[in-house]
């Protein structure tokens, strides 16, 4: 028999708030999208010089993976390998095409160009991290907790995984949203159980 | 867990190069490359080379309402399909979309919009073309850079392998736009001819469009054809534009995919490789392939036929590769000469006869992602 998994960890960043878990963790109400994320980065007293040249999806997944992993997580528990990234959102990293194809009518800049993928959050995660494991990064219209508890199910199932951070991380201007799920193979007093319905729900919350 | 047999139906390669799987082995065979300067004001500035359709090449009959993109993966497919008896409407088929870029291209001939953003998203794209054929089930969109193609196959692979799905299509297909050229010109990664992978003289790539349609099912009809046997990805977690510095992390991912397999470096008869042609990419994916032990495997890069044609390539080699088994020739490396790279490896420079039971195909991109498959009888 298949062992359960569990969902030890969550963050959620929506409508200028953080929840970490079931708590609220930090407010800025009014502010614009790029003014919210240094407002959290700041308020966290994260100090990560990369954080400031990623672009705006870069920074909404890393700002909910650093809050995701703060408190209790110590990735020392993993190789690097057992350690992978599972994500999905509507629109690529449409945001950040529209600021590199108007870098077009002038002199294309490189440091925009290459955060024209999706999955470049998924590289800024592991390599503030370490985390070297399987990962991927999907386009859905909606969130579809279903398959990604498929997936990361299946690679904690085969053993490819120990842990895994999975979720939905989607900016196009200033419509954003995030909520990341730290999912492991231990139970402990808050885990709840790795499901779609569980995933939905914590999703439809934030 | 028992693991399913994952086996390969039928496949298409839809490039400026043939219509058919067919015609691109044939062209290759005879090395013909798609790879010409183009001098196109609407991508370029300055004369660059590429691997591109005819401007006025027709992909489908009335694909009006079609992005090229979407015609195709539409084309594409349709041509995989013609001779299958896969239920395309049955709940236990799925289809598996790769990109990188999809319909971007579209911001340089539209005006910004919100309905222009919900056309450009790769989610309308795959709803769009799911609904053509009438598949029942949400098709499923990878967007993970250079690995897409590679990604979509081993996402199809345990997708069946859980049993959820018997039958799984999987099409990856880019176009080349003024957006993708000019990214890639800014990282001066371009070469300024026919690229030369693995070579002593590389110093960029070229850029190429393309479409590949692979078919793979669980159904014991098929048993007696090539498997796909088992895969893997990894991530160096060392920087989003530039590859590992060790290919630790690539060599990891193709120890994995023979494991997933079970099978050793001894049982791998050829590698179709990334094989890029940037300086930095060769030399990584070389230590991986000597990590891996696998550094007297017969080795070929087709980017010298096709260009680097992005969230295809993966596929679009691997079907190449699929045929090299079939017919035992081993594709050559257009543009090398002369090794090139710190870590030796053994790359196949003109046609070779080759006995071959199983070969790996690996790939890497930005964003610091790896990923290996291996495919065999």
């Amino acid at each position: 028999m298949i062992a359960e998994n569990y969902i030890t960890n969550t963050c959620s960043i929506f409508n200028d708030t953080v929840h970490k878990n079931d708590l609220n963790a930090f407010e800025n109400k009014g502010a614009d999208l790029s003014a919210f994320l240094l407002s959290a980065y700041q308020h966290f007293q994260f100090h990560y010089p990369k954080f400031y040249k990623m672009d705006n999806l870069s920074k909404l997944g890393w700002l909910a993976s650093e809050i995701l992993l703060k408190d209790d997580f110590s990735k020392y528990n993993y190789q690097p390998e057992e350690i992978g990234v599972v994500l999905a959102n509507s629109n690529s990293s449409l945001d950040n095409d529209l600021k590199y194809s108007d870098t077009l009518k002038d002199i294309p800049s490189p440091s925009v160009f290459v955060y024209t993928l999706p999955n470049i959050v998924i590289g800024e995660i592991c390599i503030r991290n370490n985390f070297k494991g399987e990962h991927a990064f999907f386009i859905q219209e909606s969130f579809n907790a279903g398959f990604i508890a498929q997936q990361v199910n299946y690679l904690l199932d085969n053993n490819i995984l120990q842990a895994c951070i999975c979720g939905w991380v989607d900016v196009l201007e200033q419509h954003y949203k995030a909520t990341l799920f730290l999912v492991e193979k231990k139970k402990e007093e808050k885990s709840l159980l790795f499901s779609a319905e569980n995933m939905e729900r914590i999703f439809n919350k934030a | 867990m028992s693991v399913k047999d994952v086996f390969i139906v039928i496949d298409n390669i839809l490039s400026p190069l043939g219509k058919t799987t067919a015609e691109n082995f044939g062209q290759l065979k005879n090395n013909i490359s798609g790879v010409k300067l183009h001098n196109d004001e609407s991508l370029s500035s300055t004369p660059f080379y590429a691997s591109l359709f005819d401007k006025d090449e027709i992909l489908i009959a009335d694909g009006s309402e079609f992005t090229k993109f979407e015609q195709l993966l539409i084309a594409s497919i349709s041509v995989a399909l013609q001779n299958t008896a896969i239920d395309i409407k049955d709940k236990k088929t799925i289809l598996i979309i790769s990109s990188t870029k999809g319909n971007i291209s579209l911001l340089e001939t539209e005006a910004n919009s919100p309905a222009l953003e919900n056309r450009i998203a790769m989610s309308t794209s795959a709803k769009l073309v799911a609904g053509h054929f009438g598949f029942q089930n949400q098709p499923v969109t990878i967007s993970n850079a250079c690995i897409s193609g590679v990604m979509a196959l081993l996402t199809g692979m345990r997708l069946l392998r859980t049993g959820e799905y018997e039958n799984a299509v999987i099409c990856g297909a880019d176009v080349i736009s003024k957006f993708i050229v000019s990214g890639f010109q800014s990282f001066q990664a371009l070469s300024n001819d026919i690229c030369k992978p693995f070579d002593k003289a590389r110093t960029g790539l070229n850029l190429g469009e393309g479409a590949a349609t692979v078919v793979l099912s669980t159904n014991k009809r098929f048993e007696g054809n090539i498997k796909i046997k088992g895969g893997a990805v990894s991530n160096d977690a060392n920087h989003i534009s530039g590859p590992s510095r060790t290919g630790e992390e690539l060599a990891y991912a193709i120890k994995k995919a023979m494991k997933d397999a079970d099978l050793g470096s001894n049982n791998i008869d050829f590698i179709s490789a990334h094989g890029t042609a940037t300086i930095y990419n060769d030399e990584m994916e070389a230590n991986a392939i000597g990590l891996a032990g696998l550094q007297d495997v017969p080795l070929n890069s087709l980017k010298g036929y096709y260009g680097h044609t992005l969230g295809a390539a993966g596929l679009i080699e691997s079907v190449i590769s699929i045929h090299s088994l079939k017919e035992s020739l081993l594709i050559a490396t257009p543009g090398f000469e002369h090794l090139g790279v710190t870590s030796p490896v053994n790359v196949c420079a003109s046609l070779t006869h080759i006995n071959a039971g199983n070969f790996l195909k690996t790939a890497s991109g930005f964003g610091g992602c790896n990923a290996a498959v291996v495919i065999g009888k």
